[in-house]
């Protein structure tokens, strides 16, 4: 077949944008306020589609709060309130009250494993059942799916029936990841995933958490700098409740532009 | 201060280097007050002492090893680390420079007729200055000085091609003395090699206090 040269331009003109990094979540003047006291100012971020961006900063300066706009857990506060803009695929996610809609679309890991005293297969299972799903055959495919999606499937499939609460911590964490996967989420945000972990469990979750961003969206806050440098593309800099610093993890890591930055990185303060 | 004890070695780490500027200045001026004075056993010397040099950039690099694996520095730190292992490098290779030019007047031996050395020792000085003040501008993360010393680097050139051309004319006129000649032609290669060196070290701190690469010559 031969293309016109209009349509080769075109062509080539897709692929150069499917190459760059597109956005996913954008953030525009996000203010915060626990009651009174305000939590986040003016926060703006354009977090890429498909990358693992980090939010860093000392204890208190706001990542974790700021974490949990992204699917509205704070709505569950009382005296909350949330003014700016946050859109993920150019939806604004709070204009809708479909919270729950949100929610399985961006997922979310915590720092401690929250498994339910059940089977492992019953926890991966839990969300896609609520959704009405009850063919065995869809549950089955889509546990083993997720299971494989989070690196535990060749661990824990003799056991599936077992309860999960018999795991060790890392494998705990790891069904927790499986149990996100499950719904299908776009985006997943993890709160220190980690922290809990002895040290090779927490290479394996963060070999994971590389391996994954090749279909999902990954936002996570943590504790341990090498992890941030290890593992994400982007990172952000929280202080006070602000964004000091955003930029490629490799900048805020070797060159970043604001000196609070360079002293929290490397261990100043915080 | 957070991390008082990984600062109290870096600065070890940095007054070593300080050490090794020093014991090369040392060995450089002594190779040359062997080569005017045509004194055998000071030549010998700084090739023997050349070990000790040797021995403090091995330190060197043991140290800033150990400190990346136990701090895993970033940023302006990690750059400092890095800069200090490359810097200590190029000092070790002016140092053997000063070993080649000892080995050179080893060779051209007692003689009574060795032409004037006044252009190479000008050349050598220069180099050491640069040396000192690469150091300096270091250690007081002072750029402008660290351009200096690039700048200095081209006075160093502006000899070496001076020198060359009369050492080869020399050769011409007095072919009789060429091995001896061809010897001085290998010292002041030697040195302006080292100002090459030096000026190597004054672009790894520019990258230490700027975190960009430069080619500042």
């Amino acid at each position: 077949m031969v293309m016109m040269v209009t349509e080769v331009a075109a062509v080539n003109k897709q692929q150069v944008s499917t190459a760059s990094a597109q956005s996913k979540i954008l953030v525009d003047d996000l203010n915060l306020f626990y009651g009174e006291k305000q939590a986040l100012f003016n926060v703006s971020l354009d977090i890429k589609e498909k990358e693992v961006t980090a939010l860093i900063g000392p204890s208190g300066c706001g990542k974790s709060t700021f974490l949990r706009t992204l699917n509205r857990m704070n709505d569950l506060i009382d005296g909350v309130r949330v003014s700016g803009n946050i859109t993920i695929d150019g939806e604004d996610i709070y204009a809708s009250n479909d919270v729950i809609k949100l929610r399985t679309k961006v997922g979310m890991v915590f720092q401690k494993s929250n498994l339910f005293p059940m089977s492992i297969y019953d926890n991966v299972a839990y969300g896609p059942r609520m959704q009405g799903i009850k063919n065995r055959k869809v549950l089955d495919a889509l546990v083993e799916e997720s299971l494989r999606g989070a690196a535990i499937w060749d661990e824990v499939k003799d056991r599936l029936k077992t309860s999960a609460l018999g795991l060790s911590g890392g494998q705990q964490q790891r069904i927790c990841i499986a149990r996100t996967i499950a719904m299908k989420p776009d985006v997943i945000l993890m709160d220190e995933p980690t922290s809990a972990l002895d040290p090779i469990s927490t290479l394996k979750v963060e070999e994971l958490i590389t391996q994954m961003k090749k279909d999902y969206t990954i936002v996570i806050v943590t504790h341990n700098m090498q992890q941030a440098a290890r593992i994400s593309d982007k990172t952000a800099f929280f202080l006070n409740g602000e964004v000091v610093e955003y930029d490629d993890t490799n900048v805020i890591f070797s060159t970043p532009k604001d000196q609070r930055t360079e002293d929290y990185v490397t261990g100043r303060f915080g | 201060m957070i991390r008082e004890n990984f600062e109290k070695n870096m600065l070890e780490l940095q007054n070593k280097m300080g050490e090794m500027v020093e014991a090369t200045v040392v060995a450089m001026e002594k190779a040359f007050t062997a080569l005017e004075k045509q004194d055998m056993t000071i030549a010998l010397a700084v090739i023997e002492e050349d070990a000790d040099i040797d021995a403090l950039e091995n330190e060197i690099n043991q140290m800033a090893t150990w400190l990346m694996a136990k701090e895993q520095p970033v940023s302006r730190d990690l750059r400092r680390i890095l800069s200090m292992i490359k810097m200590s490098a190029e000092i070790e290779r002016v140092a053997d420079f000063a070993v080649n030019i000892s080995k050179s007047t080893i060779k051209i031996g007692k003689t009574d007729s060795l032409l004037p050395l006044t252009s190479l020792v000008q050349m050598k000085d220069i180099s050491m200055d640069m040396l000192k003040k690469a150091l300096k501008s270091f250690v007081e993360e002072d750029i402008v000085l660290a351009k200096e010393v690039c700048d200095l680097d081209d006075r160093v050139d502006e000899k070496n091609y001076q020198n060359y051309k009369a050492l080869i004319d020399s050769i011409q006129q007095h072919p009789e003395q060429a091995e001896e000649i061809v010897q001085l032609l290998f010292i002041n290669r030697f040195v302006e090699r080292t100002a090459d060196h030096i000026t190597n070290m004054a672009e790894s701190t520019a990258y230490f206090i700027k975190g960009e690469l430069f080619d500042l010559n």
